[in-house]
């Protein structure tokens, strides 16, 4: 017990250091599984991430269009695997994260439970979903854990592409016809809630910040971020001349921030609960795909030990 | 690493290194899983050279990867620390003294 609480000690003094934490230092057992838990929960939200918008790939309204969409989607992908590489460098297996995705026992960013009903919807996603992942993930390109800051400072360099991405496609839809506009205000005002919520709860109501923030796995808090996100995010619904659905949206000039309105945060929770409006569905596509998958994935290893096998038997003769 | 749970048939793990160009070492960039080495390139050049971020890839399983332990690092990296005399700024000589 003494030398647990003494090897805590100097592990909180590192912290306090800024030094970084690598896989094979001591860790309390707590950061060990609370970067399990978070960097597993990002990773998922990436794989998720992507259905939303393959949705879109094949009905995108230009090769343009689609080339830049396709090229995203697969980054998110590899944003994935960055992510689920830096968690396996803690000692849980990619198959048993799988699981927990596959059972509900893991989460994943709750904003991916809503549908893409219309092509604005692919613009709102790059802006607004992307562009509040950018202001989460730039944070963790400073965060304690070696492993998962590396992933971060490469996924960041991928991300602002996919915001730009977005943000374009919302301009030339409020650049076009009115029914055009009607469309990308249609999006900002069914993305922007679900947004701000992606940040996760108010502080008051987020009992692990704290610790994350002594431990320096988070270095602002969810207020701070979304503030941050509320703040860039505005001035360019403006100059796209469509309106944030916020009627309490307000510049407060003492403040130097903008002022916003209340999260309806039982919806919120609701979703995190699995009743959001694609909840189902999306753990369905995922289990589909790791199910309709296991025969490829048997095969390729059978294949690498006939390989393998070959080899031998040429070494022998 | 090694005490991994419940991994029932995963192919195996491999350590990515990149040659960002001619010139340059190689680096590692991250890991990933393939079925066997000609897979684990192949799966390097989509994630990790999409945006020509190499000019070649090295690949090995990780359970080859022998690192040294944290535990000891003391032991292996302090007596370095006060070995002054492999430094040039140890030797003093005079600054009129050019190219040396
Ligand atoms: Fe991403
Ligand atoms: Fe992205």
């Amino acid at each position: 017990m003494e030398n647990i609480h003494y090897l805590e000690e100097q592990f909180q003094a590192r912290i306090d250091k800024g030094e970084r934490i690598e896989p094979r230092d001591w860790m309390p057992e707590k950061y060990r599984k609370t970067h399990i838990r978070q960097i597993s929960q990002h990773a998922h939200s990436e794989i998720v991430g992507m259905l939303p918008e393959g949705n879109w790939i094949t009905r995108a309204p230009s090769l343009r269009r689609k080339v830049g969409l396709l090229a995203k989607v697969q980054d998110e992908a590899g944003h994935g695997l960055y992510l689920y590489s830096a968690a396996e460098t803690l000692g849980i297996s990619r198959d048993e994260m799988t699981m927990q995705l596959l059972t509900g026992k893991a989460k994943y960013s709750s904003i991916f439970n809503y549908p893409t009903l219309s092509w604005a919807d692919i613009g709102a996603i790059g802006w607004l979903v992307d562009g509040a992942a950018i202001i989460n993930q730039v944070m963790l390109t400073r965060t304690s854990y070696g492993p998962y800051a590396r992933a971060m400072v490469r996924i960041c360099k991928e991300e602002s592409f996919h915001q730009r991405q977005g943000y374009e496609i919302m301009l030339t839809l409020c650049k076009g016809s009115e029914a055009q506009k009607a469309m990308a205000q249609d999006a900002l005002n069914r993305f922007w809630w679900p947004s701000l919520m992606m940040f996760g709860p108010r502080d008051e109501d987020s009992p692990n910040t704290a610790q994350s923030v002594k431990w320096k796995i988070k270095r602002q808090t969810n207020d701070e971020l979304r503030q941050r996100f509320v703040d860039i995010t505005a001035p360019q619904a403006d100059y796209l001349g469509i309106t944030i659905p916020d009627p309490d949206l307000k510049w407060n000039e003492e403040r130097g921030h903008y002022d916003f309105g209340k999260i309806d945060w039982e919806e919120f929770w609701q979703v995190v609960k699995g009743n959001g409006p694609c909840n189902k569905e999306r753990i369905a596509a995922r289990t589909d795909a790791w199910e309709e998958g296991k025969w490829v994935r048997e095969a390729a290893l059978a294949y690498a030990a006939k390989q393998a096998q070959a080899v031998e038997v040429k070494q022998a003769v | 690493m090694s005490n991994k749970t419940k991994a029932n048939n995963e192919w195996p793990l491999f350590e990515v290194f990149i040659r960002s160009k001619n010139g340059l070492e190689h680096r590692h960039a991250g890991s990933l899983h393939a079925a066997d080495a000609s897979m684990a390139i192949e799966n390097a050049r989509d994630v990790y050279t999409r945006r020509q971020e190499g000019v070649s890839i090295w690949v090995v399983e990780s359970k080859h990867i022998a690192a040294s332990n944290p535990e000891s690092s003391e032991a292996l990296f302090d007596p370095a620390e006060d070995k002054v005399y492999r430094h040039p700024t140890f030797y003093e000589l005079p600054i009129e003294l050019k190219h040396i």
